[in-house]
């Protein structure tokens, strides 16, 4: 995946809001990459421009070395939403199901991937289920379920957890560090918390608003394998530290009127 | 229990009133009456069972009412002519074949709104004007114009219905073909997903709650446009004609017979409706 001088403007009528300015960035595969940041600071709009759910304005971006339409087209990508948006008529496995009957796979197919990949979040034994029955975690375990189900190689995640209580989200994100270890995919992933972010990413993004843009990109030093108490060790409270340092060189902790 | 006290009270007190009301309405009638055939000092209890038998009462008693929706329906042969089951028969079938007729079209039309911008701005102002003319003025025109074109019985009337019926549906289908969230659409777009699919994926199971309230509207107005159109075409039968007849010649029984007759056949087909919808949400997971 590679930006260079990506520019995303949208028209309004008091002036054009600029969402993203002048982004160079370059993930690799199998990288676990956090975007962090104020809200207006362009981190969900990067990801969607990506996702080709926004057309950027100006420079280029690439994604498996084509255009990101045709990375849409080739079904490049899982996206998992802020919410779960399961849809509330169809059960747990018809929900993972969806993007593999629009696809067109075979019903053995379709099962035996609905299996494995509800395995793989934890969710077996949950297949009949209609997803008002599950807890909002669990929700957002089988919307992950079903971005996974089509062995897309690139995960994109805007902000999956945020609407989740801490103790939750905790579990989540080692269970993310889990399927990201067993699956070897590469990870884009919009956070504003900065523990989530330093817990979870190989690189971390720093983005700041008015206008939305890079101000930092923070490679992690922290081993892959990550207990959760990594988080008390000086070296995590370093990286820590220097996000808040990135953020606060963006103005990102000012008072803006 | 504490569902069938709260109702059965409400009917006692509509029936007291309503027994009240017909003595009030129809007491000026029968003290001519009683003063033609020179009855002086009538007791009021009797004068209240005088006013509760009368011939044509303004406002026919409970019991006459009931009286009549008996001998017309229970004990009358139902190929009988004076059979309100015979006319109700009538009524319902041209109310269901324009219920599906409506039901139909509303979709068809919702389904053009929503995928089309022209058709949105063309359709809409047409379908909302189609709605302020009063029926009670087109009904006429359609069946005798359909009649010049040798188009008779069950389907002018049946059409009628329609026009009132394809409303609710049109309106209610578009809001819910509608209704799904920016990021269901997103969802299906990073699949990659036809408009097709997104449409039977999607839109249209989102739009059943929105679907099942506009068919109960629908066919609640079916009813009264089967029963309209039956107005014009007093030949063909129907509670509609039973109404028009009763009221020409004065007949208040019957014409309250009648009228309990449509309201309850109303009443079953919004139940049958509410059934389906009931039946579907089973079928599609809701909480119950």
């Amino acid at each position: 995946m590679e930006a260079s001088s990506l520019g995303l403007t949208f028209p309004a009528g008091d002036g054009d809001i600029v969402a993203l300015s002048d982004v160079n960035l370059t993930i690799d595969k199998g990288e676990f990459v956090s975007f962090i940041g104020p809200s207006g600071c362009g981190k969900t709009t990067f990801l969607r421009a990506i996702a080709d759910l926004e057309k950027p304005t100006s420079g280029t971006l690439t994604v498996n070395g084509q255009t990101p339409e045709n990375a849409r087209k080739d079904r490049a990508y899982g996206y998992v939403f802020q919410a779960a948006a399961l849809y509330p008529w169809r059960t747990i496995e018809d929900n993972v199901a969806l993007p593999l009957e629009i696809m067109g796979y075979g019903s053995a197919d379709r099962a035996e991937r609905v299996r494995r990949t509800l395995a793989l979040v934890n969710l077996s034994g949950f297949e009949k289920k209609y997803p008002w029955q599950l807890s909002g975690g669990m929700q957002q375990r089988a919307s992950i379920a079903r971005a996974l189900s089509f062995d897309a190689d690139l995960l994109l995640m805007d902000e999956p957890f945020g609407a989740l209580d801490e103790i939750v989200r905790d579990h989540l994100n080692s269970e993310l560090l889990k399927l990201w270890a067993r699956t070897e995919k590469t990870i884009c992933f919009v956070t504003h918390s900065i523990p989530e972010a330093v817990y979870l990413s190989t690189k971390i993004v720093v983005m700041s608003p008015r206008p939305g843009r890079v101000t930092d990109v923070i490679v992690s030093t922290l081993p892959r394998e990550r207990p959760l108490d990594i988080r008390e060790t000086p070296e995590f409270l370093e990286i820590a530290a220097r996000v808040r340092d990135g953020l606060r060189a963006g103005h990102s902790y000012e008072e803006v009127v | 229990m504490n569902r069938i006290l709260p109702v059965l009270t409400i009917l006692l007190a509509i029936i007291a009133i309503w027994y009240a009301a017909s003595v009030w309405m129809n007491a000026p009638w029968q003290t001519r009456l009683n003063e033609r055939a020179d009855l002086a000092n009538v007791p009021f209890t009797e004068f209240v069972a005088q006013t509760w038998a009368q011939d044509k009462p303004v406002l026919p008693s409970p019991h006459q009412v009931a009286g009549e929706i008996w001998n017309a329906t229970i004990a009358l042969e139902p190929t009988s002519k004076r059979s309100l089951a015979y006319h109700g028969w009538i009524t319902l079938s041209a109310t269901l074949l324009g219920f599906a007729f409506g039901t139909s079209l509303g979709v068809l039309l919702a389904v053009a709104i929503i995928h089309n911008d022209a058709s949105d701005r063309s359709l809409m102002p047409w379908i909302i004007a189609s709605q302020t003319v009063p029926i009670v003025a087109v009904a006429p025109m359609l069946v005798v114009g359909l009649n010049a074109v040798g188009l008779t019985g069950l389907v002018p009337k049946a059409l009628i219905s329609m026009y009132l019926s394809f409303f609710p549906v049109v309106v209610g289908m578009v809001k819910g073909l509608r209704s799904p969230e920016g990021i269901q659409l997103d969802l299906l777009r990073t699949y990659d997903a036809t408009p097709w699919q997104a449409f039977w994926k999607l839109r249209w199971p989102a739009a059943m709650p929105f679907l099942f309230a506009s068919m109960k509207v629908g066919i609640a107005i079916s009813l009264i446009g089967a029963i309209v159109a039956e107005l014009s075409n007093t030949a063909g039968g129907g509670l509609g004609v039973r109404l028009l007849t009763g009221s020409v010649n004065g007949q208040t029984v019957q014409i309250w017979a009648a009228l309990f007759i449509a309201a309850g056949l109303a009443a079953v087909l919004v139940a049958v409706v509410g059934r389906a919808e009931h039946m579907v949400n089973r079928r599609m997971g809701v909480r119950a």
